[in-house]
């Protein structure tokens, strides 16, 4: 588990610097007389990330608002309306900077697969058992014979733990196709390996659950990851979107994380909201209206390189 | 002697026998019983067992079986005798009960607080980060006094060696508790000579005990958060249930009765700012306890399961802050996993540094390979239960299963280790229960046996007594009430130098505990009663319309009708018997099937044909006739199943005789398709309007006139006052010549009428009597009377609500002159009548904003 820090380490070296903004708008056809809602949209300072500012802005004015960290160490608000409205907006923004991590070569240097998989639930080391909480089914990734076999395609025997991650990895964005329409986040996983298709969620929810399925644990990150317009076109502002990946358990270099939809080692263009077992645990946002009846949503998000000082 | 008594008593020789020993001579604690019984005659015992059987059906004890829909309550089986157990036994037992919550309760702060029993590795990771019910949400709350589980309950049987196992622990929210207390109110009734001679354990002050810690530890909630009670001023403590549809709901209304707690549904709570709130009559109350018998993960939509409609969406943060106390805390449904018990004598030595005082039976759980492979090896001798009780299934005993099945097991079990454990058979101990058979004998069943505890800031205490609970069904292996089966009372006797002062019976009240009122009455329930009270009241406007439409048809020749018959009809489109006269038919609707139509639409004929008088009669009385017993339609089939759903949530207001004339009421399934004929559908309706006035009478006569009772009769009241409205209304634009008979009928006034002017109906003496005349419970006047003084109650307790209008409307109406403005066709007349209408549906809005709909922090105050 990335354990979440409050005071920077001495050794971080900032190597990237971001600017998000996340806008949710929420339009509703009458009028919502109460809402309450529950955000995981603050970033996570942990090892690889700090945060160097945040602010949530919420219209209308909210009646009561509280702050807290959930199991995982992830920041949360609570909020609540009583004004009646049919427009809710939570617009999050915050600065973060991000310092180097694990590169490709080092991949080969993690523990052949089996020997973790048979000595993690015996371990007395802190993180490992930490990590055993990632292990098992959870709501939204079961763990089957199917996802099994497909996982030990890379998983061969005695292969390094983290080189055979980055292969499933690879396997997963070539034998899947990235499909905006094709699921919804209630899609069951098996639907998602029988169809071949989907959005970042359900890879990383996939990806989980063939490391479940063979037994080794791995984690659900939230967050976005920086866009490349065309040579020579400006940033467009909102055209990115909320983003997840996997990360994987591995007791000499840490958490490592893999992006299957974009065939990536995660390296510094990932900006990390939270991590759980899968989205149930991160959800961005979460609420209860009363009244309001149909509603539509709108969700724009900007990430804006910023230039990383004294480099 | 008591050996005729025993000749049919042949208890299975492998098993413990309660009553007899070794040498088949009754134990002592049983001799005082079987002497009493032996005394006895036969009739007397017919007599109690009577006795038994009428006080648990007139307390309306039931049991909800999920299985059955229809008959969704059963009466709660009760055997007539009690299963004993003598002091020194208890004394051991209440021990062990005490050892095991205290050890439960410090396993449970520590899964969702330090884990230290995981990193010390006495707790296997799988068995909790892979259980659906370790609920992240909810870790990290601190618990007052260090309580998470304040109330438990425990399953023990007593194996052929005389000693007793543990089968299973409760520990989310156990019931049973109260069909214990209402099992020793009937039994105290049937034999109060038995309790006080072989002084028996009351068990009253174990639920006040438990009380006194909730309102303890109410009253520190209530400082942490910054607003401390006065010394005078309890903690407000609610019983949260599912609701009506639950299987122990009737315990739930028992138990909030005997306690004295409002007993809530989900809807009835609100939180706002961190703090939970009771939304009721008086406005938004804070509450500061909430015992709950809703599970864990259904308590709040917001972190929980989203799609619950149980729970209080913000409840757990309510409860993390430390603003409210849940018992038990959330996440408690942990501990139910059977996984757990072959750790706990480990865990017992480490937390307690103690040997576990009753053992659990034994259990293997699969997740540890060693023990898997012995589960497979003996698995006819064992019974496979799931590990957490999420997966929802049902156990399988090994010995039931052969070829292909077994091999499935097995098959699942080495897939999923983790989710299976094994059990060994528990051989269950036998005692007897009374046969009602020629002379009365006793025969023997198996028991098993659950005893509760409560915690305390100083540790925890157990009740005296418990649910015995016995294998009346074929399968003596499985005690579940489910399945059918039967229930004792359980006698625990004091140490022989004590006595049990005082009756057995429920804490008498003394006078300054009297109520006179409902103080607690919720929103949801108020609405309820308002809504059951204008479905009753529109239930028997439609049943006299469909009676008078039917009898028109069938009595007045097509070329004999006046006007009187398109009055009819457009009431009939207004309630929706119909399609409205005035209005074309719509080609596109004729041919749809959906169920959301009327059912004109569904039986008019095809488009464009010209229909001769009698086909369109035959097409109105088939419509007519469908909308009396199909519910697929509006009408009155789907009315009364209204009216049905209303009343369950208002069930423990309602006694056992208005629930049989309530179910009396509703549409058969196969009536709903059949071909009505119009002497029939004549017959139903008759019926349903004379359940309907038999269920007037009970609330007229059988309800008590607290406010409850202001918003029923409220909502009869505005019904009545709005159908009569438009009947009247529609009359009056009639021709002068118009036949007034059906109007007199409609309004139930004929009777009346004939007996006072012995003619045919005129306009002066029908209009009089319909508005005006005050003794006529259907004229307009007496409507807006009792609307009147239902709110003028309303206003004395919670402040003005809109009574004024009525009292304008009211003054109009008497201010009418009889010569000058009662005739037919008269536009003033109209007009007054409709504003009668309109300030009826205003009221009814005004109230649901005002009284059952909190959105805002808004307060009715009460006045002094």
């Amino acid at each position: 588990m990335v354990d979440p820090i409050s005071v920077l380490p001495a050794d971080f070296v900032a190597v990237a610097r971001y600017h998000v903004m996340h806008e949710t708008r929420y339009t509703y056809q009458g009028a919502v007389s109460l809402s309450q809602q529950y955000l995981h949209l603050s970033p996570l300072n942990f090892r690889y990330q700090h945060v160097l500012s945040q602010h949530i802005t919420i219209l209308p004015a909210v009646a009561d608002s509280v702050d807290g960290q959930d199991y995982f160490g992830n920041a949360t608000r609570h909020f609540s309306i009583t004004v009646p409205h049919q427009v809710l907006i939570v617009q999050s923004e915050f600065a973060v900077e991000l310092a180097r991590r694990p590169a490709m070569e080092q991949l080969k240097t993690s523990l052949p697969w089996e020997l973790l998989r048979d000595t993690l639930l015996q371990s007395k080391n802190r993180a490992t058992q930490q990590a055993c909480q990632f292990l098992f089914a959870s709501p939204h990734v079961s763990c089957s014979r199917q996802l099994q076999e497909y996982a030990l395609i890379s998983f061969t025997p005695g292969r390094p733990q983290l080189e055979a991650a980055m292969d499933l990895t690879r396997r997963i964005f070539e034998d899947f196709e990235f499909d905006g329409k094709a699921t919804e986040i209630s899609t069951p996983l098996e639907e998602v390996f029988i169809g071949r298709r989907g959005v970042c969620q359900d890879f990383a929810h996939l990806m989980i659950g063939c490391l479940r399925s063979i037994g080794l644990p791995a984690c659900y990150m939230s967050g976005y990851i920086l866009t490349h317009p065309p040579e020579g076109q400006p940033r467009m502002v909102g055209a990115d979107a909320s983003h997840a990946w996997v990360s994987v358990y591995c007791p000499t270099l840490g958490w490592v994380d893999f992006d299957p939809t974009n065939r990536c080692l995660v390296q510094t263009e990932h900006i990390t909201l939270g991590l759980g077992r899968d989205f149930s645990d991160v959800t961005p946002m979460r609420g209860i209206v009363l009244g309001g009846g149909e509603q539509k949503l709108q969700v724009e998000v900007t990430v804006t390189p910023l230039p990383v000082p004294g480099s | 002697m008591s050996n005729n008594l025993l000749a049919k008593y042949s208890p299975q020789t492998d098993s413990y026998d309660e009553m007899l020993n070794a040498a088949r001579l009754p134990r002592a604690h049983w001799r005082t019983i079987l002497d009493s019984l032996a005394g006895e005659t036969p009739e007397i015992m017919a007599k109690r067992l009577e006795m038994v059987q009428r006080q648990v059906r007139e307390n309306g004890v039931t049991y909800n079986v999920y299985a059955d829909l229809q008959g969704i309550q059963r009466p709660w089986d009760l055997n007539c005798l009690p299963f004993i157990l003598p002091h020194s036994e208890w004394a051991e037992i209440e021990a062990g009960v005490i050892q095991r919550a205290t050890l439960l309760n410090k396993i449970l702060v520590d899964v969702y607080g330090e884990q230290n029993l995981l990193k010390e590795g006495l707790l296997p990771a799988p068995l909790i980060h892979g259980h659906d019910g370790f609920l992240r949400p909810c870790h990290g709350k601190k618990h007052l006094d260090d309580i998470a589980l304040h109330f438990y309950a425990i399953d023990l049987a007593r194996a052929p060696s005389g000693r007793w196992w543990v089968v299973g622990d409760r520990t989310q929210a156990p019931s049973g508790a109260g069909y214990a207390l209402e099992n020793r109110a009937v039994m105290a009734r049937t034999f109060p000579d038995l309790l006080r001679d072989l002084n028996v354990r009351h068990l009253t002050d174990f639920f006040s005990t438990m009380l006194d810690s909730l309102t303890r530890w109410g009253r520190q909630c209530a400082a942490q958060s910054g607003t401390p009670l006065r010394t005078s001023e309890p903690p407000l403590i609610v019983l949260l249930t599912p609701g009506p549809f639950n299987e122990t709901y009737f315990e739930q209304a028992y138990l909030a009765r005997h306690l004295g707690v409002p007993l809530v549904e989900g809807n009835d709570l609100t939180v706002r700012n961190g703090k939970v709130w009771f939304k009721n009559l008086s406005g938004l109350q804070r509450v500061h306890v909430i015992m709950r018998r809703v599970d864990d993960d259904f308590c709040d939509p917001l972190e929980l399961k989203a799609d619950s409609a149980l729970g209080v969406a913000g409840l757990n943060l309510a409860a993390k802050l430390g603003n409210v106390l849940i018992a038990n805390s959330l996440g408690s449904n942990l501990l139910e996993s059977g996984a757990l018990l072959g750790f706990l004598p480990k865990v017992c030595e480490r937390l307690l540094g103690e040997q576990l005082a009753i053992p659990s039976v034994a259990t293997w759980w699969c997740g540890e390979p060693a023990a898997m492979s012995s589960v497979i090896e003996k698995l006819d001798r064992l019974v496979i239960k799931p590990s957490f009780p999420q997966l929802r299934q049902f156990p399988v005993f090994g010995q039931d299963l052969k070829g292909a099945d077994r091999d499935q097991l097995i098959a699942a079990i080495k897939n999923n280790p983790n989710n299976y454990v094994a059990q060994e058979l528990v051989k269950l101990s036998q005692a007897p229960v009374w046969q009602p058979d020629n002379a009365g004998s006793l025969n023997a069943c198996s028991i098993g046996l659950r005893v509760y505890a409560a915690a305390t800031p100083d540790g925890y205490v157990v009740m005296p007594g418990g649910l015995t609970r016995a294998a009346t069904g074929t399968d003596t292996r499985i005690i579940t009430m489910q399945r059918g089966g039967g229930s004792k009372d359980t006698w625990v006797q004091a140490r022989s130098d004590t006595n049990t002062h005082g009756s057995n019976l429920a804490r008498t009240i003394t006078s300054h505990e009297l109520v006179r009122d409902d103080t607690h009455l919720s929103s949801r329930m108020a609405e309820n009663l308002f809504w059951f009270g204008r479905y009753a009241d529109r239930c028997d406007n439609i049943t006299r319309l469909l009676r008078v439409s039917l009898n028109f048809l069938a009595s007045v020749a097509p070329t004999e009708r006046g006007s009187e018959w398109k009055a009819i009809k457009t009431v009939c489109a207004r309630y929706e018997l119909i399609e409205d006269p005035d209005k074309p038919v719509q080609p596109s609707q004729s041919q749809s099937q959906s169920s959301g139509k009327t059912a004109a639409q569904l039986a008019s004929l095809a488009p464009g044909t010209v229909k001769s008088e009698s086909q369109l009669d035959a097409q109105i009385e088939a419509t007519l006739l469908r909308a009396i017993v199909d519910p697929d339609v509006s009408g009155l089939a789907r009315q009364l199943q209204q009216l049905h759903s209303s009343a369950n949530h208002l069930s423990e207001r309602f006694s056992i005789d208005n629930w049989r004339v309530l179910n009396q009421m509703l549409p058969k399934k196969e009536d709903a398709r059949a071909a009505l004929t119009q002497s029939d559908g004549m017959v139903i309706l008759d019926d349903v309007t004379t359940s309907l006035m038999t269920l007037t009478g009970f609330a007229l006569d059988g309800m008590t006139r607290d406010l409850g009772w202001n918003f029923l009769s409220l909502g009869r009241r505005l019904e009545r006052l709005q159908f009569q409205c438009f009947a009247l209304q529609r009359a009056l634009k009639m021709d002068a010549s118009g036949n007034l008979d059906w109007l007199l009928e409609l309004s139930d006034s004929i009777v009346t009428y004939r007996a006072r002017y012995r003619s045919k109906p005129e306009w002066l003496p029908c209009l009089d009597l319909l508005l005006l005349d005050e003794s006529n419970p259907r004229s307009i006047l007496f409507q807006i009377h009792g609307i009147q003084k239902s709110l003028k109650k309303i206003t004395v307790a919670y402040g003005a609500c809109g009574e004024e209008k009525f009292a304008l409307l009211s003054r109009e109406l008497q201010g009418l002159d009889k010569d000058a403005d009662l005739f037919c066709g008269n536009e003033k007349l109209i007009e007054l009548l409709a504003s009668i209408w309109i300030a009826a549906a205003k009221i009814s809005e005004q109230i649901s904003l005002q009284f059952f709909s909190y959105t805002g922090q808004q307060l009715n105050r009460k006045q002094a």
